[in-house]
């Protein structure tokens, strides 16, 4: 291989014109190897950070500014006009290290699709029509004769989420409500007929399901092409590189029991009292006086007890258990003793699941009858200051953590929890019940 | 047993010249293997059902797709132990041989898969996922026991005339979104048999969304967010309501609530129930002086207590006299949290969620899982929803035939089976032969102008070229 420096080569004609690429395919572009694994941990930090942006409850306005920030703190480069490149190469090398598995991609959709959303709100309103019509999107803005007669409806959308605007500045789009599932959610447009009624403002929402749609195409593409051609190609040059920089950044996924063993049946309540995070001891607490729980709290708490070690007998033993006053023994082996062994992974497609984190907890909607989700996103400020207090956290730590709550910060609440709790400091914050549960044990074992 | 049960019902009838009462016709009430065989034998709409699952691809089209209806998953619980997974049939006389030979309790509805469910094992490769689901209704479950919280006449599985209505609403408030905002035309409502209703969207549009679109059509509707643990369960921030929040409450809700459910659930008639409307009002001064009204119990007037105390609490609510921010939607809030339509969200959320299918009979109640005319949905009553074991006495009247078609004729079964034909699948399938020739026109066109494909030729995937440094 001959000895280059890079050179800036002149961007081919179906790439980037805007600054905010839209990635649509690999330039060939020329980049040393140490820039290959440099831009994309660059470009990883960025993801991570918004990562943790999320978790924490972060508001849209708050995202706006820490994106921005995160952007330039990890993305410049010394030569101006190499950013845009640092840009698309970054995004490129680590489509390679998160194609490999279905976890990955759906990590690496969601935070690189996040990183476009809020990359393109930051851009002004020329440059965002120069992006859409770079998409080709089929949809022409409303005429106003028409938003005459709906005018009213579309005032009352936009009071109903709190917009000072006058429908009569504003142009509006006719869009089939299948392009806007995140507007139609939340009851941000007005539709009528199965179209959505989509302000130029709100148009974020069209270009990032476009975005997304076709990362996310692009990334079970990249797989299969690794997976047949590149990984053999590169096993000595690239995939060393790859896979370092995926294990390097995912936190562990405790789909391996810890290293302090088994947890038994006896040890259970011993350990509920002493180790559980808040929303694992507010099911096994509800598992225990209801003898039921309904399936969004099974799965939460059942994944929860695979991770900290309980194997399948015992776990079979313990819900039959618990359940036994209000299922005979053989109405469980018929209704619940299968989704059981599906969790272990010896059902089905035998996968093996993972013990749901923070995030994903914090984002269920539990509904009637439900206890999973996180309690202090869910609980009424009166429920949760009881259910501390039961766990012993003192008034003043509850005060600290009610703070935490009002501000969204669901996962510093919990860690504040655990720091009461257990006397002493938790660095790295919780991010995974199972996490919670083991920093717990290494405390009370070493005492 | 049944037919001889029939020939001395026959002579009873010559002689006395009407119906007997409870002689030789009577089936006692039940559910079992034999009624179910007599049922799927003469009753069930086999050739209805598959029709409706073909979506018009069994017709003579060029463009039908024969492997259609064959990709559709059912599933059979037997006996209430066995349960049978990726049943799939390519005839009617397939499904119903099927059906009949093996006599399900509960027939479920899945999705209709990539490759026939049969062959999805030898499809299975890790990572790539070539068996998956590519069409599936939009389906809606609404179970009155989500409901128990604000009901009082009944709890768990009973229901009664008093708390149905609540199934109404929802109906009527769904059914009305679902055409007017979402633009559905083919939508089925069914009674699940015992507590609640299922709905069916079968549009085409509605087939083809993806898991994302369906939950964001669940988020649309979702008003009600709680649980034990939290206590404002309903909240309508904003200095409006969404048009689709206001329609359905001044439609429907707001009706409702004032001038049935008020006073068929005896709303505020004693200090439990009463303290938990309070409850949903942020203001101490407000609640503190309602309360003091309430607790005096001193009958003003000969009205209903419950519609007096909700007059009182409106007044006070909408008077202006408010303290605390969040007020103005007090009243609407209030109404929302008892009547509002409460959707099972993960139901309609996934594509490979089955569901019951219409015509099945409730194991613990005996009642057909029949279709319910949204137009007439006040008039549905669930208590004379017609059992098994009626449908078979009506049938033993009519006498024993061979090999006659329509059985369900003859019997209360009828107008529904007529219904869902007339008003449901005959419409949707003339919509679907209009699809799929249109479909196929346009795809003619589109292959004569060879030059017009999307431009995302390229796979994203080419790489660049590295150089060492």
């Amino acid at each position: 291989m001959e000895v280059v420096r890079s050179q800036r080569i002149s961007t081919p004609k179906n790439d980037v014109v805007s600054i905010l690429p839209l990635y649509r395919s690999a330039p060939p572009l020329e980049v040393r190897l140490e820039d290959f694994e440099l831009f994309a941990m660059d470009r990883l930090r960025v993801l991570k950070g918004i990562s943790d942006g999320l978790s924490r409850g972060k508001k849209p306005e708050d995202m706006d500014k820490l994106v921005g920030d995160l952007w330039k703190a990890n993305m410049r480069h010394t030569d101006a006009t190499e950013v845009v490149n640092k840009d698309i190469i970054s995004h490129f090398v680590l489509r390679l290290v998160y194609c490999r598995t279905e976890e990955l991609r759906k990590w690496f959709l969601s935070m690189e699709t996040a990183l476009f959303r809020y990359r393109f709100r930051l851009e002004n309103s020329e440059s965002q029509r120069t992006i859409m019509a770079e998409y080709n999107l089929p949809y022409k803005a409303v005429p106003t004769a028409e938003i005459e007669s709906v005018k009213d409806k579309l005032s009352q959308v936009a009071r109903s989420i709190n917009w000072t605007l006058h429908i009569a500045d504003v142009i509006f789009y006719k869009v089939p409500f299948e392009e806007v599932p995140e507007l139609v959610a939340n009851r941000r447009v007005y539709i009528h007929k199965g179209l959505a009624y989509v302000a130029m403002n709100q148009v974020v929402s069209l270009i990032v399901t476009q975005f997304r749609s076709h990362l996310s195409k692009a990334l079970v593409l990249t797989n299969r092409k690794w997976t047949s051609t590149i990984r053999e190609q590169e096993k000595d040059r690239l995939a060393p590189v790859v896979e370092a920089l995926c294990t390097s950044y995912l936190g562990p996924d405790y789909s391996q029991p810890n290293e302090f063993g088994e947890i038994s049946l006896k040890d259970i309540d011993q350990v509920a009292k002493s180790s559980f995070p808040l929303c694992m001891r507010h099911l096994f607490d509800k598992v225990r006086e209801d003898h039921h729980l309904k399936h969004g709290g099974r799965m939460q708490l059942g994944l929860f007890l695979k991770g900290i070690g309980l194997k399948l007998d015992d776990a079979m033993a313990f819900w039959k258990a618990e359940f036994s006053p209000k299922v005979s023994a053989e109405r469980f082996d018929k209704e619940y003793a299968y989704s059981i062994r599906h969790n272990y992974g010896r059902e089905g497609k035998r996968t093996d699941y993972t013990p749901y984190s923070c995030q994903k907890i914090i984002s269920s909607t539990p509904g009637v009858g439900d206890h999973h989700g996180c309690p202090y996103r869910h609980f009424s400020a009166e429920n949760l200051q009881a259910a501390l207090g039961r766990m012993g956290v003192d008034s003043r730590a509850v005060e600290d953590v009610m703070d935490k709550v009002r501000n969204r910060h669901y996962q510093l609440a919990c860690t504040l929890t655990f720091e009461a709790v257990h006397g002493s400091s938790c660095d790295a914050g919780i991010n995974h019940p199972n996490q919670y549960f083991s920093d717990s044990q290494k405390i009370l074992k070493s005492k | 047993m049944a037919r001889e049960e029939a020939e001395n019902g026959r002579d009873d009838m010559l002689i006395d010249g009407r119906e007997p009462e409870n002689q030789g016709n009577a089936v006692p009430d039940g559910f079992n293997a034999n009624y179910l065989k007599l049922y799927y034998g003469k009753l069930f709409p086999h050739a209805d059902i598959f029709k409706w699952m073909s979506y018009g691809n069994d017709g003579k089209h060029p463009a039908c797709d024969k492997s259609y209806v064959g990709r559709r998953e059912f599933s059979f619980t037997l006996n209430d132990e066995i349960y049978l997974r990726f049943q799939c049939f390519n005839s009617a006389s397939e499904l119903e041989s099927s059906i009949k030979e093996k006599c399900p309790f509960k027939i479920d509805i899945g999705p209709v898969y990539s490759v026939e469910p049969s062959k999805r094992c030898a499809y299975a490769q890790s990572g790539d996922n070539v068996f998956i689901p590519v069409e599936r209704e939009l389906v809606f479950d609404i179970d009155i026991t989500d409901y128990d919280d604000v009901r009082y006449c009944c709890s768990g599985a009973d229901i009664c005339l008093d708390c149905w209505p609540l199934m109404t609403v929802a109906i009527k408030v769904i059914d009305t979104a679902l055409r007017d905002d979402f633009g559905f035309d083919h939508i089925l409502w069914v009674y699940s048999g015992r507590r609640g209703v299922h709905c069916w969207v079968c549009d085409g549009k509605a087939r083809r969304l993806t898991n994302e679109q369906r939950a964001a059509i669940a988020d649309y509707f979702r008003v009600y967010k709680g649980n034990e643990n939290s206590q404002k369960k309903v909240s309508l921030p904003g200095p409006a309501l969404h048009p689709f929040l206001a329609r359905s409450y001044t439609d429907v809700l707001r009706n409702f609530f004032e001038a049935k459910l008020l006073s068929s659930q005896n709303i505020f008639s004693t200090e439990e129930r009463y303290e938990k409307i309070l409850e949903m009002i942020p203001d101490e001064s407000i609640t503190s002086e309602l309360r003091g009204k309430w607790q005096e119990n001193r009958r003003i007037s000969k009205d209903d207590i419950n519609i007096v105390r909700w007059d009182q609490l409106k007044k006070i609510l909408q008077s202006g006299r408010q303290k605390v921010q969040g007020l103005s939607r007090c009243v609407e809030e209030i109404v929302f949290s008892f009547t509002y339509p409460r959707l099972d969200m993960e139901v309609s959320k996934h594509m490979n969620h089955l569901l019951k299918a219409p015509f099945c009979v409730h194991p613990k109640t005996g009642r057909v899982c029949v279709p319910i005319d949204p137009d007439e949905c006040d008039e549905f009553d669930p208590t004379t929803v017609p059992t098994l074991s009626q449908l078979l006495e009506e049938l033993n009247r009519g006498g024993f035939k061979v090999d006659a078609d329509n059985e369900w004729d003859r019997t209360s079964l009828g107008k529904s089976v007529t219904f869902f034909r007339s008003s449901f699948l005959q419409p949707l399938l003339k919509s679907c032969k209009e699809e799929i020739e249109s479909s196929y026109n346009a795809k003619r066109q589109q292959s004569k102008n060879p030059l017009s494909w999307d431009g995302n030729g390229r796979s994203g995937v080419d790489f660049f070229i590295l150089v060492h440094t």
